[in-house]
């Protein structure tokens, strides 16, 4: 039966024999390709990189490549939590610098309480960082719930408030050194950012935490299945008793926390806290979501999608840099990439829907 | 036919039409008279719409001819339609809320000034012509079609069809959210119109409406056109036959538990927005299956979704199982004991991107966790207890819940409801756009919950299907329940005359 059914255009009409599907070979392989297109993008872009230099595939290189990635795959794993309910966040790039700055200030020169000034360890100033992104998503999920402004609106009102937040912060300034003194019980800001363990970057294992977390959240929890269904149909998620608020809610306040995380290590790779840090972040953390199969229509994508979109990205930027081509090409070729990886999503599903249809 | 029929106009010979394995018009030969309402008649999914969008070019036949003037047409499109005089009134308005009457009328087709400019004053003018021409001439072409009423905006719809040179109107329940108001003006411009000599044809299920103004009336069934005849000739009770035709209790079966406790009981409830609910009292029992009777725009849906807390009431009490339901949240009416199949499955009921499994257990898939965690195998079992519950016929739990037919899509939205042990299942045309075999289902699945003590209440447009599925029905019209009937005493007409009526009955409670 190769027509439609009537009230289910797109779909195989009547109920399919069970068993097997019979999936002609070529087309099955086509699938499975488009399917694992991040993964075979990724190994191409090393392939042909290695090709043209040698220092590429050094384990110095990879090391260095992927400390880059950790920052835009902790960021964008963030927003692929927003990206699935069908939402956008425009503003993880400034949430990042204002837990940057915030942290920064009270590194550097405390919190001035009655009576004095207050220094807190390093530990609790990155979990301070991190409770103030998590704020900033909350405002972000409370406007977008509770005022129904578009997602796009919203955090796009974000982007503007909490960079002029991090900027009213030092008044534009500086915090030139993070490094913070015995006396004040606050050294070691640095581990995150500089540091290493068993020879791999603190920031690549924090990454594999959040990504091993988020792939947890949105496979195995009813919570994580609640993404989807909002995002896949927000009225149907309704009827079936989600709480739809409330899992937005969330969903901008995990975005909001892993912003001001990938902030947070930046500006202790940095060693410095300024105002402007991570600005436009947000574009390349949504082109990791989106390369990595993310449906900006919500509900289909997963955090292992985005982690690899965020790894094509990083090692196409530092091959392209490391072979020499000027930044300007570097920007036209990174935009192809993500149109054709779009472009290449649509056949995904056209096949997959094709493929599905024959079985019927 | 009787000596001396009217001139033909346009006529369907033989046409037939198939969408995939389903055949929605058998051979179906239909003539439309000149200068004459031709009315068409018969329940959802009976094929009218279908051979009027052959007739409008919207689709194409499987088999058969198209005459028109006695001449065989090819309609490969609206347009080409349009160019030879057909034009066609849609159920749903397919106007701009956001653009003036007189862009809308000429949206696709704006009068030019030189080349590329749009001559605004010339569509004005124009506009203005036939809003006259409908007897509205006070309308301001400029006014915002989303401002206005929906009648008025049905006579814009109108309006738009009449610009060009039209021979035959295609009417597609025009009246299904018009006051009686709005009724009268609509039918003094189709007498108008068959003044003019414009063919009319004119779907309609309100059938003290259309004796007003129909001709002829031809009534289709399950694909076929099964009878046609001049309308003095008829009478209420003889369309209504034709309409149903076969004897329900054949396809159906009949709940026959015994009624118990009061399961849910609705004390004046009104339900504000675009159908207001007004003052709806009712009850189901355990052991009960309740049907809904009532037209499109009756506000039944409004009043399942408020009893399901997806819509606010603004008056009224619930009360499930004796406790009185405050919390008017969907989580709350769900604990309660209450749980929905919506009318729209594909707006309110799937989620198209999930797998069938997934779909089944979006209500429930928190109880199957273990350490917080979704447990794999309970998942796997749970649905799969209910595919075979159900019998639901799917490639496999993980398939995408879109390659399903419409009758197993429903099911798996049926089982879903059925996973959060509800006492009182509340089902929307739970057999909209289903073939006969799942109708069957279905009717039997309701029955079967009825008979363990729980109540069902149902919503329905299909005579046959409310009649011999419900303990007893309730009709309602314009917000209201106008009556109520017990399987003893229903009949078709009545309901179909209670459906149409302003009048109120108190439903005795």
């Amino acid at each position: 039966m190769t027509e439609t059914h009537v009230d289910a255009p797109a779909t195989g009409a009547a109920a399919p024999p069970p068993g097997p599907a019979r999936h002609p070979a070529p087309a099955k392989a086509a699938l499975l390709l488009l399917r694992g297109r991040t993964l075979v993008v990724l190994v191409l872009l090393v392939v042909f990189f290695s090709a043209i230099s040698s220092e590429y595939l050094t384990q110095s290189n990879l090391i260095l490549m992927t400390k880059h990635v950790a920052i835009n795959a902790i960021l964008a794993i963030g927003v692929t939590f927003v990206i699935l309910t069908g939402g956008i966040d425009l503003s993880v790039g400034s949430i990042a610098g204002l837990a940057g700055m915030v942290a920064g200030g009270l590194l550097f020169k405390g919190l001035n309480v009655p009576g004095g000034t207050v220094f807190f360890s390093a530990a609790v100033v990155i979990l301070i960082g991190i409770a103030v992104g998590a704020l900033v998503g909350a405002v972000n999920g409370l406007v977008i719930t509770r005022f129904k402004v578009a997602p796009f609106i919203a955090t796009l009102g974000m982007l503007y408030v909490a960079r002029g937040l991090a900027q009213l912060h030092s008044n534009g300034g500086t915090y030139p050194d993070l490094s913070g003194t015995p006396a004040r019980g606050n050294e070691g800001f640095h581990f995150i950012g500089v540091d290493s363990l068993l020879g791999i970057p603190v920031a690549v294992w924090i990454m594999i935490v959040v990504a091993a977390a988020a792939i947890v959240v949105t496979t195995k929890t009813p919570f994580g299945r609640r993404i989807f269904a909002v995002g896949g149909n927000e009225r149907a998620a309704i009827l079936a008793g989600i709480r739809v608020n409330r899992i937005k809610i969330a969903v901008y306040v995990i975005s909001g926390a892993c912003a001001a995380l990938a902030g947070l290590l930046l500006t202790s790779e940095l060693g410095a806290a300024y105002p402007d840090t991570a600005t436009t972040y947000e574009l390349n953390a949504i082109a990791a979501a989106v390369l990595g199969g993310t449906a900006l229509s919500g509900g289909r994508g997963t955090v292992i999608g985005t982690v690899m979109g965020a790894f094509v990205i990083g090692f196409l930027s530092d091959g392209l840099v490391l072979v020499g081509v000027s930044t300007f090409w570097q920007s036209v070729v990174k935009g192809a990439v993500i149109v054709f990886a779009v472009i290449t999503e649509q056949a995904q599903q056209r096949l997959q829907s094709s493929l599905t249809k024959r079985t019927s | 036919m009787s000596a001396g029929p009217p001139e033909g106009l346009l006529e369907a010979r033989g046409i037939s039409k198939n969408y995939g394995g389903v055949r929605a018009l058998k051979e179906v030969t239909f003539t439309a008279y000149r200068g004459k309402v031709n009315v068409l008649v018969g329940e959802n999914g009976a094929g009218k719409s279908t051979l009027m969008k052959i007739l409008s070019g919207a689709e194409q036949p499987t088999g058969g001819e198209i005459l028109l003037d006695g001449e065989a047409v090819v309609l490969a499109s609206p347009r080409d339609a349009q160019a030879r005089g057909i034009g066609i009134i849609h159920q749903e308005l397919s106007l701009f809320p956001n653009l003036s009457i007189a862009e809308n009328m000429f949206a696709g087709r704006e009068l030019r000034r030189g080349r590329r400019f749009v001559d605004r004053r010339a569509q004005r003018r124009r506009a203005h012509e036939v809003l006259k021409r409908l007897g509205q001439d006070q309308l301001d072409p400029n006014a915002i079609v989303g401002d206005l009423p929906i009648g008025q905006q049905q006579l814009v719809e109108i309006g738009r069809a009449l610009l060009e040179e039209v021979r035959v109107l295609i009417m597609d329940e025009p009246t299904s959210a018009l006051s009686s108001h709005e009724v009268d003006v609509l039918f003094d411009v189709m007498a108008d119109l068959r003044e003019q000599d414009v063919t009319v044809i004119y779907i309609s299920h309100k059938l003290d409406e259309f004796r007003r103004i129909g001709d002829w009336v031809t009534v289709f069934r399950d694909g076929d056109l099964v009878a046609h005849e001049s309308m003095s000739r008829t009478d209420t009770g003889w369309i209504v036959r034709q309409m149903v035709g076969r004897d329900p209790d054949s396809l159906y079966v009949r709940n026959s538990s015994k009624t118990g406790e009061i399961l849910l009981d609705v004390r004046d409830l009104s339900v504000p927005g675009a159908v207001p609910v007004h003052d709806v009292s009712l009850t189901v029992r355990a052991g009960e299956v309740v049907g809904v009777y009532g037209l499109m725009g009756a506000g039944r849906t409004e009043l399942v979704e408020c009893l399901m807390g997806s819509r606010k009431a603004v008056t009224g009490t619930v009360t499930v199982k004796g406790r009185p339901e405050t919390e008017g949240t969907v989580q709350a009416r769900m604990a309660a004991g209450l749980a929905l199949v919506p009318e729209d499955r594909q707006r309110d009921g799937l989620v198209p991107t999930m797998s069938v499994r997934d779909n089944i257990l979006l209500a429930t898939v928190a109880r199957l966790t273990r350490g917080g965690l979704l447990s794999g195998g309970a998942e796997q079992r749970t649905a799969s207890e209910k595919v075979l519950d159900l019998a639901i016929r799917i490639p496999g739990l993980s398939a995408a819940v879109t390659a399903l037919s419409g009758g197993n899509q429903q099911k798996v939205v049926l089982a879903r409801a059925l996973l959060t042990e509800p006492v009182v299942l509340l089902l929307d045309e739970p057999t909209r756009g289903i073939d006969v075999g799942a109708k069957a289902q279905i009717a039997a699945l309701m029955a079967e919950f009825a008979a363990r003590g729980c109540g069902v209440l149902f919503i329905s447009s299909e005579l046959a299907e409310v009649i011999a599925m419900a303990d007893r029905v309730l009709v309602m019209a314009r917000g209201r329940i106008t009556a109520e009937f017990t399987a003893e005493t229903v009949t078709e007409e009545a309901l179909v005359t209670a459906s149409a009526s302003e009048s109120v009955l108190e439903a005795s409670a």
